[in-house]
C-alpha cells in the first residue's frame, strides 16, 4: 500500500530513546488530528515496541534500532519498529500475558499493552538476525473536518 | 524528585511525577524501595496525579510496592491515577490485585 506520508527514526538502543520515540511518533500522528486518547493510545504502544527492542534485542550491546512511521489511506497509521538483534525464539510464548525474559522491573505485558491499543499487531522474528514489530491503527475522522 | 513521600503516623504517601517508563522504572523503585523501608507503614498511599505517561514499566513498579506491602502484612491503595496510566493498569487486569480510589476532581 503507498504511503499518504512516512518519516523514518534511527537511534542506538539507548533507554533515553524510548521517551523521544514516542513523542516523535505522536507528533507525526498529528496530522491525522487524533484525539488525546488515540494519542495517548500510541504513545503507549510504541513505547512498549521500542523499549523491547532496547530491552531483549540488545541485552549487552548498543544496536540500531529504526521506527518507521506511515500513513496509509483511509486515516491508518502504521508503525514499525526494526531491530537486528538476538530476536525471538518462540513469538507465541513472547506474546503471553506476563511472559518475561527480563529481570523483574519488566512486567512481561508489553505485547499485550501493544494488542490492546492498536488495531492489528504483526511480529516477525529470526534467531540471531532481529525482530519487527508492525502496528496498524485507525484514527477517526472527526465530524466538522 | 521522581518520588515524594510524606509520611502520617504509620501511613505513607509516595507521589510518582513526570514519565514512568522503563528508562526511569529503576530509579522509581528503588527510591520507592528505599522509603518504604524506613517508613515500615501499614499502609502505603500511591499518588498518581503528577504522573505525566506510564507504559507497562508503571505495572512493573506497583505490583513491586504491592508485594512489598504485602510482606509487611500492609495495604496499599492507589490514587488519582491519570486516564492514560489507568488504562495501561486496566489492560493488565491490575485492578483485580490493587485498589484504585477514584480520581478526586
Amino acid at each position: 500500500m503507498k504511503p499518504d506520508n512516512y518519516t523514518i527514526l534511527e537511534f542506538p538502543s539507548r533507554s533515553a530513546n524510548e521517551g523521544f520515540a514516542r513523542t516523535a511518533a505522536a507528533c507525526f500522528a498529528a496530522q491525522l488530528d487524533p484525539t488525546l486518547d488515540e494519542v495517548n493510545d500510541i504513545k503507549t504502544a510504541v513505547s512498549e515496541a521500542v523499549t523491547n527492542a532496547i530491552v531483549h534485542a540488545y541485552p549487552d550491546t548498543l544496536g540500531k534500532v529504526v521506527v518507521k512511521l506511515r500513513i496509509l489511506p483511509g486515516q491508518v497509521l502504521e508503525i514499525a519498529v526494526r531491530d537486528w538483534g538476538v530476536g525471538i525464539e518462540d513469538v507465541e510464548q513472547a506474546r503471553t500475558p506476563l511472559f518475561t525474559t527480563g529481570s523483574d522491573e519488566r512486567s512481561g505485558m508489553g505485547f499485550t499493552i501493544m494488542e490492546s491499543f492498536m488495531d492489528t499487531v504483526k511480529v516477525r522474528s529470526k534467531p540471531g538476525k532481529g525482530t519487527t514489530v508492525v502496528m496498524r491503527r485507525s484514527i477517526a475522522r472527526r465530524a466538522g473536518r | 524528585m521522581p518520588v515524594i513521600c510524606q509520611e502520617e503516623g504509620r501511613c505513607l504517601t509516595a507521589s510518582i511525577s513526570g514519565e514512568l517508563d522503563h528508562h526511569r522504572a529503576k530509579e522509581i523503585m528503588r527510591e520507592l524501595d528505599r522509603q518504604i523501608d524506613a517508613a515500615l507503614p501499614r499502609s502505603l498511599r500511591l499518588d498518581l496525579e503528577q504522573l505525566t505517561f506510564s507504559d507497562s514499566s508503571g505495572i512493573a513498579v506497583l505490583l513491586r510496592a504491592y508485594r512489598r506491602m504485602r510482606q509487611l502484612e500492609g495495604s496499599m491503595e492507589v490514587c488519582n491515577t491519570p486516564a492514560q496510566a489507568r488504562k495501561v493498569f486496566q489492560a493488565a487486569g491490575l485492578e483485580k490485585l490493587i485498589q484504585f480510589a477514584e480520581k478526586s476532581e
